[in-house]
């Protein structure tokens, strides 16, 4: 019974989406992420959960070389997507980014118009010949992020301007507007109330189909509601990584299960 | 008694104040400050307050009055054949006033007694030899009517003097009795201290605002009183500009064009350099410079802000204009005559407004907020991209804002003007040639010795007056676009 998982996930080694090799991250003196190896599964979604501070969104932003952004942040170790090192020299971030989308836990879209922000990624990686092609990929981007009824006859008005669910929706859909085949998303729902929350849970079920999802969440429900997979950090370290089901019904380490019971955190 | 010393025993008496009045309070709750309405200092600060606030006021009022008194009773003392044709009574009353001076330091200086200095019959001829013998310097006219009214000016500011150290004193301890009386544990007095301090904050900022009114006001009198002299459509509308300072300057033609023509010219000049250099500095500090860079280059911008302008002004005059003219002067392009000119002026205000247009656009870049940066890095975006699509249009409305504070000052400018470029109204195109500017001009009519009544050197005030609202206006239209971009991140 307990072997179950274990001969799933060795199986499954071999294609995965990501995987990370003794991943250490430093921000200056602070070894903020010690010793993580995991493997993320493609066309899922893998939930990170953890106490504050415990290193998620270092590491998430690890898998996009977002933390080349801050100077005093160091990486080693190996994370490989689709068996290509990103920390390889040759390996320029911007076009991993393109490749890799993230999506914040405030909604921050740019002070331009809703079809300007879906448009922006294609714009500047040339993804579309002429104004009918970005036409079309704005379109299906919103589609895609369910937005497309809400925003269709507004399309020239300020994304600022939209409802805080619906700014997350319009990051979402700028993500998905370059095609990418991992969406990382930031605790994407801590700044919406329960029903945007409930729409973006929908979306990011949908999604699951085109695109490899990792999302670090706060609520134990969150991550039960939409994660195939469940990865437990705790000072930066990674205690527990497993299909979603058991994580949350029978985990192994003492500190996972104190975590999800509330005993802390 | 001399005003320090004055000032000197109302701060004493306020101190003594203070700590009676602590104890006092401090005694009538038993010696227990719990039962104080407010903590002990304050019922010290209160009779200190009490004491300070109107004794000084009445010692500055006093100070403004009591010459205005004494002028008046002494001028009465002047017989009109005392003032000499093309003399005014004025003057003859500065006469009488330096004598009284000399008087008081002749006493002071153990020459001449006080009661000699007193003597009404005292000879002037005798008075003036002796006071030429304590090196007093005295003009050789002094009569005996300006004798007369020095002493009599001596003795009025006198007994002035001793009236109001006694007034003063008398209002102190005044205050300070009826501190002390107050001083009781049921006396809020942190609350009136309070007041206190806002009446003393509100009186500060009125002086800042009055001050602006009175400037405005005088400008606004003194032009309209050249628009009584002098057409008005001519001086906005005219194309000449050539002041004569003889003949009351009856015939000088001031139109103002070709001013406010040199003006904009320089001020674009500048514009043109410092804005792309300061605003892409800015955005090296801000955006790609780390944080040692930053840490040097940021101050050394700062240090440039901070070079008075007359030092810019001998830079434009010894380096920046001799050099432009060994390329586009005669020996070169041929089309600049000397080195003042509106490049030259141009370029070295541009190089002062660069630390002001880099650290402003530099705080505003820094404004938009890191997500957008995050937003713009999170879909691939490089640098660039991200700096020119959309931290620049974020930041654009408070950079404009920026850009016309520094379009403000460079209009405001008067050294590089003079030194710069010249002193020729001229309404030409050619950027070599030598122009002039509102600011300079204002100057040049002032230094003159033209008489204050006269429209060449009234117009100073309109040129002025004219200058306040065009840089009034940019400063309102700067003010509102920066504020308004900022409600935009809060
Ligand atoms: N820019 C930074 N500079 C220095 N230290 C940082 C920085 N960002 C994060 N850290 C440190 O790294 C550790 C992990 O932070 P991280 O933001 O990854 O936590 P988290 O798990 O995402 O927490 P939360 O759930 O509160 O978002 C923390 O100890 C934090 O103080
Ligand atoms: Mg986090």
């Amino acid at each position: 019974m307990n072997d179950m998982p274990k001969i799933e996930q060795a199986t499954d080694m071999t294609d995965s989406k990501i995987s990370a090799n003794k991943v250490q991250v430093y921000y200056g003196d602070t070894h903020a992420i010690k010793d993580v190896d995991i493997e993320i599964q493609p066309r899922s979604v893998t939930a990170f959960i953890g106490p504050s501070g415990c290193g998620k969104s270092t590491f998430l932003r690890t898998i996009n070389r977002m933390n080349d952004t801050l100077d005093i942040c160091r990486v080693k170790g190996s994370i490989q997507i689709d068996g290509e090192d990103i920390y390889d020299p040759k390996v320029d971030p911007v076009q991993l980014r393109a490749k890799v989308g993230m999506v914040f836990q405030k909604p921050n879209p740019f002070p331009k118009s809703i079809y300007d922000n879906v448009a922006y990624g294609p714009r500047i990686h040339g993804l579309a010949r002429n104004r009918a092609e970005l036409d079309d990929i704005v379109a299906s981007s919103l589609q895609k992020a369910g937005l497309w009824e809400e925003a269709k006859d507004r399309l020239d008005e300020p994304g600022t301007g939209m409802s805080g669910g619906q700014q997350q929706r319009l990051c979402i859909a700028r993500a998905i507007a370059v095609s990418p085949e991992v969406i990382l998303m930031d605790e994407p729902c801590s700044a919406l109330d329960p029903i945007a929350t409930a729409k973006v849970e929908e979306l990011i079920d949908e999604l699951r189909e085109n695109y490899t999802i990792v999302i670090v969440t706060h609520s134990m429900q969150q991550a039960a509601r939409v994660s195939q997979r469940t990865a437990f950090f705790h000072l930066g370290i990674l205690v527990e990584e497993g299909p979603t089901q058991d994580i949350f019904t029978n985990p192994v380490d003492k500190r996972t299960q104190d975590y999800i019971t509330g005993r802390f955190g | 008694m001399p005003v320090v010393w004055l000032i000197l025993i109302v701060l004493a008496v306020a101190v003594v104040g203070y700590v009676l009045g602590r104890g006092r309070a401090l005694a009538s709750a038993g010696g227990e400050q719990i039962k104080l309405h407010s903590l002990p200092s304050y019922y010290g600060s209160n009779v200190a307050m009490k004491v300070v606030v109107p004794a000084f006021l009445i010692l500055v009022l006093w100070l403004l009055v009591q010459p205005l008194i004494v002028n008046n009773s002494v001028s009465g003392l002047i017989p009109d054949s005392e003032i000499a044709e093309g003399s005014s009574r004025g003057l003859v009353l500065a006469e009488v006033r330096r004598a009284a001076r000399g008087l008081d330091n002749a006493v002071a200086q153990g020459l001449i007694t006080e009661d000699f200095a007193r003597n009404a019959r005292a000879d002037f001829n005798d008075v003036t030899a002796r006071l030429k013998e304590a090196g007093q310097v005295v003009t050789s006219q002094i009569t005996q009517p300006i004798l007369r009214a020095a002493q009599e000016y001596r003795v009025l500011n006198a007994t002035g003097n001793f009236m109001m150290s006694i007034v003063v004193i008398l209002a102190a301890l005044a205050g300070a009795a009826w501190g002390l009386y107050e001083s009781r544990a049921d006396f809020r007095a942190r609350n009136t201290v309070e007041r206190g301090i806002k009446a003393l904050l509100i009186s500060a900022a009125s002086i800042a605002i009055l001050t602006t009114a009175g400037i405005v006001f005088s400008l606004v009198v003194n032009t309209v009183e050249f628009f009584r002299l002098y057409p008005a459509f001519d001086f906005f509308f005219g194309l000449t500009w050539s002041p004569t300072f003889s003949g009351r300057g009856g015939n000088s033609q001031l139109g103002i064009i070709p001013l406010l023509w040199g003006t904009f010219y320089i001020s674009f000049v500048a514009l043109a350099v410092a804005v792309p250099i300061g605003l892409f500095a800015a955005v090296y500090l801000s955006e790609y410079a780390g944080p040692k860079v930053r840490a040097v280059a940021k101050p050394l911008l700062e240090i440039l802000a901070g070079i008075p302008t007359i030092v810019y002004g001998l830079f434009a005059l010894l380096t920046v204009g001799p050099l432009l003219v060994s390329v586009f002067g005669p020996d070169g392009a041929g089309i600049m005559q000397s080195g003042t000119a509106v490049m030259t002026a141009g370029l070295v205000m541009g190089i002062m407004l660069i630390p002001f247009v880099s650290s402003l656009s530099d705080d505003i870049i820094n404004a938009v907020p890191q997500a957008m940066r995050d937003g713009s890095y999170g879909l691939g975006a490089t640098k660039s991209e991200t700096v020119k699509q959309v931290i620049l249009p974020a930041a654009l409305p408070g950079i404009v804002g920026a850009i016309l504070l520094a379009a403000s000052r460079a209009i405001g400018e008067t050294m590089i003007v003079v030194l710069g470029a010249g002193a020729a109204a001229r309404l030409s195109l050619n950027p070599f040639d030598a122009m002039t500017t509102v600011t300079a001009k204002i100057v040049s009519q002032l230094t003159g010795d033209a008489d204050f009544a006269s429209p060449v050197a009234l117009v100073a005030f309109a040129l002025g007056m004219t200058l306040f609202v065009v840089t009034l206006g940019l400063n309102i239209v700067a003010l509102y676009i920066v504020r308004k971009y900022r409600e935009q991140y809060d």
